[in-house]
């Protein structure tokens, strides 16, 4: 019995690996910057400045982690945490990407979904299963002050519900900048670090709102600091922004941003 | 039995009765006076008197989250479907008109649906949950969308319902929206939070306004909704769990109120039910009127700050410190109020007069206000019977336009008194009929130390009282 099982195994992520191959030669097809027209623009300058307001626009994004969550009552403070805490690839919290790298990960199955149809719902009280797939990290300039996950997703064709978006950028300072907050909106829960260090838990099915919560004060240090954001959604929407205020709510704007 | 009947009680005192259960009730309308909302999936609401609710409202056409208002002799009802061919986020909005909402009435009959605005599924909006208003200048608009993308808003013909011009995204991650004016402001009415799971949803109402229909909408810290700004107006209640689908309501000058389904009622099975609550405004925003809570209160004018009072003695109590000494010796020991027995031997038997006086906390000033469940109701309360405290003696109106007290309840309907909070937060009390007259009169101020009936005034504070809880 356990050798059948695992030779079903085996059967199963062959064909689940073919099904990802495909989606790779699929992918390697698309023009990225056709794709997520509207929203996003492939990164063709040195570095880029906060907006207006602040809001941090580059970013290295890779693309969906599959974490299937049917519903977005389920983001609990514990839920997020242990949920993004699972080493999905090596170095997740440490990697500066390179746009077109390669990420080797190994997620939870489900279902194909797309715009045209409901996900169908998973049998009940099967064991999860797990494929290896690769995944690519794009250095993307937002066309907005947030990053709207979701249109990342559909515009590569990618799975759009139930799934992990991570998101890493570079904010470079000429000298320390002390007392700043991070302030993050964000659509669905989420964890942020900086300098690996982790700032805020976001929980709960919650909206995009600007500001809607920030961090302690933090020092941004002379040179290099890494903002790291990982957002988890259910069905919808999922889309976030992020920037740095001061003391008086003010955006923090004198630094440059870059992907590595 | 006494367990069932104050489970029933408490209802009564929070919540509308009867069988008010709907998920995404439209605004509230009144037609030849019966009240209607509508619900998803079909059909609705009515209410003979705006408190006891019974199915029966007919709406054709299914879908989900309807909305009606009255324009000229008809009443226009715009509701929404989803999936639209296969589509997850493909949806439109149909509207329809009739000359009435009674089904009984020979008059009835809705026009065919028009499509009048709607989403391809691929576009950053779902357009359903639509909402209507009307503007001060004649001008119909439509708001619609969920948490898929924007909000929208657009023109629509008075006429024919038909948009007008282009759409407007004005909020991003909201649903259920309605739009109402007041003082040069339009304000945007949408929710925030998970709805559609009982008592475990999170709907929240929350409100922006603008000088334009087509916003930019700010909330009270300058936050665009389209950034996802908003002003909470009400989430839940104890026991009732997760507010949506604001409808405003005007009863007159002075009074409004606001219609809008709580996902979960805890005393009636989680169902998601109808509920109507003030609607009060500060510094230019609304703010969400609290359920009346029976107890004991002082009434006290908002002219003279005075309380309403039975007209007999003020028995001096006969302790505590006096004079300018301040009787720095000695111990520091709390006194006992006056209470009722202290002075109710001196109070006359029958028929007692009423005054307004300084407020001093005392037996003859301190009111339980009780609703009356079997006594029927208005828009968003139940009547209720004013007794003073420990007794039966009963705030009546009488024939000859004035006020005062009978050693009894008995029901009658000069007993019974609608209770009315304001816009300003202060509130009007107004008996269930003045014997004599069909002229509805409120309790007033005629003087500083004199209450009397009179006609309602919402720009005067004769007309206003504060109930003050104990």
């Amino acid at each position: 019995m356990k050798i059948m099982n695992k030779i079903l195994l085996a059967v199963f992520l062959v064909t689940a690996a073919a099904a990802t191959g495909n989606a790779q030669k699929k992918n390697a097809k698309i023009d990225v910057a056709e794709a997520l027209k509207g929203y996003f623009k492939p990164v063709t300058t040195p570095y880029a400045t906060p907006d207006e307001k602040g809001f941090i626009r580059r970013w290295m994004m890779l693309e969906p982690i599959s974490k299937p969550n049917s519903t977005n009552r389920v983001f609990t403070d514990t839920y997020t945490r242990e949920n993004l805490s699972v080493e999905y690839f090596p170095g997740q919290y440490t990697v500066i990407p390179k746009d077109g790298d390669k990420v080797k990960v190994t997620m939870e199955y489900q279902p194909p979904v797309n715009l045209t149809s409901n996900r169908p719902a998973a049998p009940q009280g099967q064991q999860p299963k797990f494929v290896k797939a690769t995944l690519t990290w794009h250095a993307l300039d937002s066309d907005h002050f947030f990053v709207k996950l979701f249109r990342f997703a559909t515009g590569l064709d990618k799975d759009r519900y139930g799934v992990i978006f991570w998101t890493v950028t570079v904010i470079n300072c000429e000298e320390d900048i002390e007392n700043v907050r991070l302030a993050v909106g964000s659509n669905k829960a989420a964890r942020w670090w900086v300098n690996g260090e982790e700032l805020l838990l976001l929980a709960g099915d919650r909206h995009m709102g600007v500001d809607s919560a920030v961090s302690d004060r933090i020092t941004l240090h002379k040179g290099k600091n890494i903002l790291r954001g990982v957002t988890m959604n259910g069905p919808g929407m999922s889309e976030f922004c992020a920037r740095f205020i001061d003391d008086t709510g003010k955006p923090v704007r004198n630094f440059t941003i870059t992907c590595n | 039995m006494a367990t069932a009947i104050a489970a029933m009680m408490t209802i009564a005192a929070s919540a509308q009765i009867g069988s008010p259960y709907i998920h995404d009730p439209s605004t509230v309308v009144e037609c030849d006076g019966k009240y209607y909302t509508f619900g998803t999936g079909g059909g609705g609401l009515i209410s003979e008197d705006g408190w006891n609710w019974h199915s029966g409202g007919v709406r054709p056409g299914g879908g989900v989250a309807p909305d009606a208002i009255k324009i000229g002799d008809r009443y226009l009802v715009v509701y929404s479907t989803g999936g639209v061919q296969g589509v997850r986020y493909g949806s439109h909005v149909y509207a329809m008109w009739n000359k009435t909402l009674d089904p009984e009435s020979p008059d009835f009959g809705y026009t065919d649906p028009i499509d009048i605005a709607g989403s391809n599924g691929y576009e950053d909006c779902d357009g359903i949950d639509p909402g209507l208003m009307m503007g001060p200048d004649g001008r119909l608009w439509l708001v619609y969308g969920t948490y898929f993308g924007y909000l929208r808003v657009v023109e629509l013909d008075p006429a024919t319902a038909r948009a007008i011009g282009d759409p407007v995204n004005v909020a991003l991650s909201c649903e259920a929206g309605e739009m109402m004016y007041k003082d040069g402001w339009y304000y945007l009415l949408a929710t925030h939070g998970t709805c559609c799971s009982g008592v475990n949803s999170t709907y929240e109402i929350i409100v922006g306004r603008s000088k334009y229909p087509t916003g930019p909408y700010y909330d009270n810290l300058g936050r665009d909704m389209i950034h996802g700004g908003g002003r909470l107006l009400l989430a839940s209640e104890p026991r009732r769990i997760g507010a949506g689908h604001f409808g405003r309501f005007i009863v007159g000058d002075g009074i409004e109120k606001f219609s809008f389904h709580f996902e979960g009622d805890l005393d009636r099975s989680g169902r998601s039910v109808l509920a109507i609550r003030p609607l009060m405004w500060k510094d230019g925003w609304p703010v969400a009127g609290k359920p009346f809570e029976n107890g004991e209160y002082s009434i006290v004018s908002e002219r003279r700050g005075y309380s309403l009072e039975l007209a007999v003695n003020n028995v001096p109590m006969n302790t505590g410190a006096r004079g300018l000494s301040r009787n720095a010796d000695g111990p520091v020991v709390a006194l006992e109020d006056q209470k009722l027995s202290d002075v109710i031997g001196t109070w006359p038997e029958g028929n007692i007069d009423l005054r307004i006086g300084p407020e001093l906390f005392r037996p003859h000033q301190a009111w339980v206000i009780t609703e009356v469940p079997e006594a029927g109701g208005y828009i968003g309360g139940a009547y209720c019977k004013i007794t003073l405290a420990g007794t039966d003696r009963t705030l009546t109106a009488t024939a000859d336009r004035e006020i005062t007290t009978v050693p009894e309840f008995t029901g009658a309907p000069e007993q019974l008194w609608r209770i009315d909070q304001l816009t300003d937060g202060t509130y009007r009390i107004m008996p269930k009929l003045v014997p004599g007259t069909d002229q509805e009169l409120v309790l007033i101020s005629v003087a500083d130390s004199t209450p009397s009936l009179g006609v309602f005034d919402p720009d005067s504070d004769n007309s206003k009282w504060n109930l003050n809880k104990h």
